[in-house]
């Protein structure tokens, strides 16, 4: 929740103590200039399609969420270009950002139009092809530090894997992104022509919170504020690793690998005793899950620190990473989003030493996307 | 019962479990409490004969009892002489019963009240009258404000009633204002809020419903989370500032993590509540209590006092054995001793401080 307030990089700032850190920005937001950026790449049919009927979503509103978020664009006050929203101008994003924080890579998290929750899944899947066509023509083609997520339609497992299987082959594409509020639990069967192609084309899962399936957000229905359904993404990608643990996922995927993005950190430490307290008593309902849950997310899961969890002593939060696995933590901003993590200030706060904190600014996105 | 009298426990420091389950071994027991129409509904249309054990609560589950707590007939959680044993065995003073049914999930506001109704008459009757140191939630139909508030006002005047009973997973948010009215009539009468795991299956997950059993027991976790948020943001506890909500059979070590972002997210968008003038942790501090059963981390010793660091408080937790339920086996309720500067709290100091009630019987010395 770092807000920077200047309207320009300030040069100065940039020589504090991280600047010898290279850093790996693995939640980066880019948005179209305009509507047309992305529909261009979509057929005909469903260019007319989307300029007639617009998106189609499990919601009361057509055009945005029930829960008005706290900034126009979700975005910081500085990061609007001079032209088009925050994010869709990469001349910009790199002088505030990617130059001026020593940005190595920087991870591509398209979340604009949602292809995945689209109604109609033709549309999504067309959609999800024109989005990854723009990721290419508009940002990863223009600046070499850039890398693509491959946006699936996930609620058609068959379309989602063909347009994986289109993908894979090109490099600018480093990872497979699903929105976590699909319309079923993540580790249910309908989700596993996914990870057997993501498995097969060697490409990570990113789990962005996003999505919109329908579904109150809570188990108790929809909360009334947005620090409510901010937070729910906490409960939704504790969800999410319960479900891929006890459905079975990663018995059937030794090699499947997840990233969660954007929804802290410092919880997984709970869950995960959680998980083995529980699954003593229920280990005849699971009889197909062999090891103690903690293991899978150990081997399975990576998580991205943006927005760094704040324990109240601070000396808690090393510990808890420590616990969950240094090599499994991976630096974010959340760029251009108003609660945008500063890698000059950001993991001040863990006192780790240089070669702890490099890795997590770098090294474990490294590893992991083989940069 | 005299709780001055402070009898020593197994654990050294007298005890207060705060959290035992009964249950109704079958509906045509709840039959000689209802009035000649709900009588002759319940009989014609065989909802007598109908089960209404919840989802999720199967009696042959593992967890669902210890082995030598599940009884030889019958669901666990309704044979008498078997609560008795258990609390013999911990030398505990006083036990707060949660008797859990099903009806409270019936669509008809109605009938859930007269469900509920029914069962608070049956714990009276069958269990409070029988055994001395047992204390009793009263179970409300959550979705029913005006109804609950009549089973609220209802039970009041006897004071082995404690607690208003609901369940974490709901129709609504237990913060919205719609059930306000039953906190005010909780407050009023110096009755605590008890949520407790369990769930009306709106649906248990943002992401509709999973494969497993397993799931939604370890996604209660989440469900209170969502309830704790709900809390504090709609400002529940300003308007109530006597109030305290003990979360029951919740586990406890999901809640550090989860206000530390609570915290954070408000330092970013409290304008949004503006009511809410402090740090949500400070909020839920004063506020609310959790049971120890099922605890969640590994070694209970060593994370009682990790989580009461981490919190910075030794006030929130309240000793309870989830009795009949199998989080432990032989007398390891409760790891620490007397020794223990946690001890004296958790047993005992902690739950006398969260239940007002506990007081009213102790001072007029006399069971009304």
């Amino acid at each position: 929740m770092s807000m920077t307030l200047d309207t320009r990089p300030d040069a100065s700032r940039t020589t504090r103590s991280n600047q010898k850190l290279s850093v790996i920005d693995c939640d980066i937001h880019p948005l179209a200039q305009t509507p047309g950026e992305i529909t261009q790449f979509l057929p005909v049919q469903w260019r007319e399609y989307v300029e007639t009927w617009g998106g189609f979503y499990r919601q009361a509103l057509a055009n945005t969420l029930s829960h008005p978020r706290i900034a126009p664009d979700v975005a910081r006050h500085d990061a609007y270009p001079p032209k088009g929203p925050p994010g869709s101008d990469l001349a910009f994003m790199s002088e505030q950002h990617l130059d001026a924080n020593n940005v190595e890579y920087g991870m591509l998290m398209p979340l604009n139009r949602g292809p995945g929750n689209q109604r109609n899944l033709e549309f999504g899947a067309a959609l999800s092809s024109a989005v990854n066509d723009w990721q290419v023509a508009y940002w990863t083609s223009r600046d070499e530090r850039l890398r693509a997520s491959i946006v699936i339609p996930q609620e058609d497992a068959g379309a989602a894997v063909a347009e994986i299987e289109k993908r894979a082959g090109d490099a600018s594409f480093v990872q497979i992104m699903v929105p976590p509020r699909s319309l079923e639990p993540l580790g249910r069967k309908r989700y596993w022509p996914i990870y057997q192609a993501a498995v097969e084309c060697n490409l990570p899962i990113a789990l962005h919170v996003s999505g919109i399936n329908g579904f109150a957000s809570t188990a108790s229905g929809f909360p009334s504020y947005y620090i409510e359904e901010h937070h729910s993404n906490v409960q939704g990608m504790q969800s999410l690793i319960t479900s891929l643990v006890f459905e079975g996922v990663f018995e059937r995927f030794p090699e499947l690998r997840i990233v969660l993005v954007e929804g802290g950190i410092v919880w997984a430490q709970a869950l995960r005793w959680r998980l083995d307290k529980h699954w003593q008593k229920f280990r005849s309902e699971l009889p197909h899950i062999k090891r103690p849950p903690s293991e899978y997310v150990s081997r399975h899961i990576w998580f991205t620190t943006q927005p760094l969890d704040e324990p109240e002593r601070p000396q808690d939060l090393a510990a808890i990473f420590q616990d969950i696995g240094i090599d499994r933590i991976m630096f974010s901003t959340d760029y251009p989003h108003w609660d945008f993590d500063d890698p000059r200030f950001v993991l001040g706060k863990l006192g780790l030493a240089p070669d702890l904190a490099q890795q997590i600014f770098s090294g474990n996105a490294k590893a992991l996307y083989n940069l | 019962m005299p709780l001055t009298a402070e009898t020593p426990s197994l654990f050294g420091p007298p005890a207060i479990d705060c959290d035992i389950h009964i249950s109704v071994p079958s509906t045509d027991v709840l039959l000689p409490y209802l009035d000649a129409y709900w009588y002759d509904a319940f009989v014609s249309r065989g909802i007598d004969r109908t089960s209404f054990e919840m989802t999720g609560d199967s009696p042959g589950a593992p967890h669902s009892a210890r082995p030598d707590w599940r009884p030889s007939a019958g669901r666990p959680g309704s044979d008498l002489p078997l609560l008795k044993g258990a609390l013999d065995a911990f030398g505990t003073s006083a036990a707060i019963a949660n008797c859990i049914f099903g009806g409270v999930a019936l669509h008809s506001a109605d009938m859930a009240g007269v469900m509920c109704r029914a069962v608070n008459q049956w714990v009276k009757e069958e269990w409070l009258d029988k055994e001395p140191r047992l204390r009793a939630s009263i179970l409300v139909p959550q979705n029913s404000p005006e109804h609950a508030v009549a089973e609220i006002e209802h039970w009041a005047p006897d004071t082995r009633f404690v607690q208003v009973l609901m369940l974490a997973g709901g129709k609504e948010l237990l913060g919205q204002r719609y059930h306000w009215p039953m906190y005010e009539a909780a407050a009023r009468y110096g009755l605590t809020i008890g949520v407790h795991a369990g769930s009306l299956y709106h649906h248990p997950l943002a992401t509709s419903f999973g494969s497993y059993q397993a799931e939604d027991y370890v996604a209660q976790s989440f469900a209170f989370e969502s309830q704790t948020l709900s809390l504090v943001s709609e400002g529940v506890f300003q308007k109530f500032p006597d109030l305290k909500v003990v979360f029951l059979e919740s586990g406890v070590t999901w809640l550090p993590a989860c206000l530390w972002r609570f915290n954070k997210t408000w330092r970013g968008v409290r304008p949004e509540i503006p009511w809410v003038e402090r740090f949500p942790a400070d909020i839920v501090r004063e506020h609310v209590r959790l049971t120890v059963q099922p605890f969640d981390a590994p070694d209970m010793a060593d994370g009682l006092r990790h989580w009461c660091d981490q919190m910075g408080t030794d006030e929130m937790l309240l000793f309870a054995t989830d009795f009949p339920h199998w989080h432990f086996d032989g007398a390891d309720a409760f790891p620490l001793s007397g020794d223990s500067s946690l001890a004296r709290p958790i047993l005992f100091d902690n739950p006398l401080a969260t239940y007002a009630r506990l007081h009213a019987v102790e001072q007029e010395d006399a069971i009304p």
